[in-house]
């Protein structure tokens, strides 16, 4: 009876984190970027949004905040990865570690209540229900959204530029704009959902977003497995990523559920994701017939060949 | 419509692993040239065309096309002047993207691009006549992702999205060399038709002599960064490869000795 009762607060969560997870997909899946900055935008977004609803701003304005500030966090990934030349995950890693600091001074200190009680909150834990609605709303919308941008010229060039860097330079592209835009895109999306988690948890935390690429990469992987079988597209993708996080919180409500310590549970969720990425690679090198094995060698990485070094060129070419 | 004036470029330079891969090279085009280059290992020849497509920037020298100088525009910026078409089949395409999509984003190339509706219905439907033109069977795989297709149909798509937009230089970096002969024999036919058909200046590097003579109204070799052999007109049409293989020995073997004869 317990597990019944967890399940639509498991669904509101999952909705919030599918948020998170659509934002992740745009810097892992389409751009091709592991990009780390998201453990600290999260955090960013519930940040922004408690410092401000507590002094009385308007929620949706609270929440358009959080998604420029997120946005803000993807520029200076981006410029670090592109106008620096450093890596994309050391740029993700160190703008993270930026942000540790940042949400500390938005927040004031490390922990701060949202009560749903005293604030005019658009989802709370004490009525899932309407927070189960609202989650579905704000999914709906940027999937929409995302669905008419990614199919704009600006947005298939982005998409072309997470698929063949190399081919993008030679239609015109600016792939370092692209990457910069992209990350923005994905942090702020990442950052929405932090301001929906606070509202929902009733109080922002320092420590919110540790982990958090995690949940969204175990998301993408549980949604992407059943969706691409049912039908390869972008919404589809996107739906089936929505969904995926709500499976991984019915997972994990049923865990709680049969008593596991959850001191564990980061554990077994990263136990779980490292499982998932190392599939396809165990499979291709210890489950294949030796003849096959020629066939999974792929010709791209021959690419340009002794000209130049690619991350040298980034930099000179950043506009 | 080409102009490349003194062209340096080294490589790793103060390092041991120091290469000289462009010295002192020129070279002129003229508006509708169909130029082959041929060149043993290490000549310069790809090298040649990144310098043009400004995949780096030259250590001297200067790149004009068109009587616009590019020597320092940024590589996605002199993109609007160019086609290319690389020797990697994987290279040119977005594999993941529809062959639709590919070629809508190579429709753009040299345009700004906007928050516009990026492949609208009845530009899809225009792709299905161009891409019936290659007889490939394509016309009917509009929304195929491009990965799904062979090296020499994605070659060909490539070279589709390369000309699409008729470019004010067409620069194929071996674009048959990674194909069977069948299929590089009808790569190189398309080639052919897409530049006669739209009086593309071309620059196309081939390791295959007897391609090299067939093809274009010109050619030239490159040795250690430089060109050192050039003909065209009448005198190419009527060369062979034992010619070509002798004109080399003489060509580089002259400036052997005359290196001698300094030392000397």
């Amino acid at each position: 009876m317990g597990f019944i009762n967890a399940l639509p607060g498991a669904v509101a969560q999952g909705l919030i984190w599918g948020l998170f997870a659509i934002g992740l997909y745009i810097s892992y899946k389409i751009l091709d970027i592991a990009d780390l900055t998201v453990d600290g935008s999260i955090c960013t977004g519930g940040c922004v949004l408690a410092a401000l609803i507590t002094r009385g701003v308007n929620v949706y304005i609270c929440i358009l905040c959080a998604f420029l500030a997120g946005a803000l966090a993807g520029v200076v990934t981006g410029l670090l990865h592109t106008a620096m030349g450093i890596p994309p995950i050391l740029s993700g890693i160190l703008t993270q570690l930026m942000l540790w600091s940042v949400n500390l001074k938005i927040l004031g200190k490390a922990n701060l209540p949202v009560s749903s009680r005293k604030y005019d909150v658009l989802l709370s834990s004490i009525n899932n229900v309407s927070s189960i609605i609202v989650g579905v709303l704000f999914c709906a919308i940027i999937i929409v959204a995302l669905w008419l941008f990614f199919y704009t010229e600006i947005g298939l060039t982005i998409k072309s530029t997470g698929d063949n860097e190399h081919m993008s330079r030679a239609q015109g592209v600016n792939v370092n704009f692209n990457k910069v835009l992209g990350l923005a895109i994905s942090n702020g999306i990442i950052a929405l959902s932090g301001a929906l988690l606070v509202q929902y948890q009733g109080f922002a935390d320092v420590n919110m977003g540790r982990g958090a690429i995690v949940i969204g990469l175990a998301a993408i992987i549980i949604g992407l497995s059943v969706s691409l079988k049912i039908k390869p597209n972008f919404v589809c993708s996107l739906i089936g990523v929505v969904g995926g996080a709500i499976a991984y919180y019915l997972v994990y409500t049923f865990v709680i559920f049969l008593g596991i310590d959850t001191d564990f549970l980061k554990m077994l969720s990263a136990v779980v994701v490292a499982i998932f990425l190392a599939v396809p690679y165990i499979k291709s090198t210890y489950f294949k017939k030796r003849h096959k094995v020629h066939a999974t060698v792929e010709p791209e990485t021959a690419a340009t060949g002794e000209e130049g070094s690619p991350t040298k060129k980034e930099g000179e070419e950043n506009a | 419509m080409l102009k490349i004036t003194d062209l340096h470029k080294t490589f790793h330079p103060g390092t041991v692993n120091a290469k000289k891969a462009l010295n002192g090279l020129s070279l002129t085009l003229n508006e509708g040239d169909f130029v082959t280059v041929i060149g043993g290992n290490g000549a310069g020849k790809s090298t040649m065309l990144n310098a043009i497509a400004g995949v780096f920037v030259p250590d001297e020298g200067t790149i004009e096309i068109d009587g616009v100088d590019v020597t320092n525009i940024p590589e996605y910026k002199r993109a609007k002047y160019l086609g290319r078409v690389f020797q990697d089949p994987m290279m040119g395409t977005a594999p993941d993207m529809e062959i639709a999509e590919n070629l809508a984003i190579a429709r753009r190339r040299g345009t700004r691009r906007h928050l516009l509706w990026g492949l609208p219905k009845a530009e899809r439907e225009s792709y299905r006549e161009v891409l019936r033109e290659l007889g490939l069977g394509l016309e009917d795989r509009l929304s195929s992702k491009v990965g799904l297709l062979s090296g020499g149909q994605r070659q060909a798509v490539t070279l589709l999205m390369a000309t699409i937009n008729k470019p004010k230089l067409l620069l194929l970096d071996e674009h048959t060399a990674a194909l069977d002969p069948k299929t590089a024999a009808k790569v190189l036919e398309i080639t052919d038709r897409i530049v006669q058909d739209n009086h593309l200046t071309t620059i196309m590097i081939t390791h295959n002599m007897r391609d090299a003579i067939k093809h274009g109204n010109r050619l030239i070799m490159l040795h250690e960064g430089r060109v050192i052999i050039d003909v065209s007109g009448e005198e190419k049409q009527k060369l062979t490869v034992e010619d070509l293989l002798a004109m080399f020995a003489r060509a580089s073997g002259d400036e052997f000795s005359h290196d001698r004869s300094i030392l000397s």
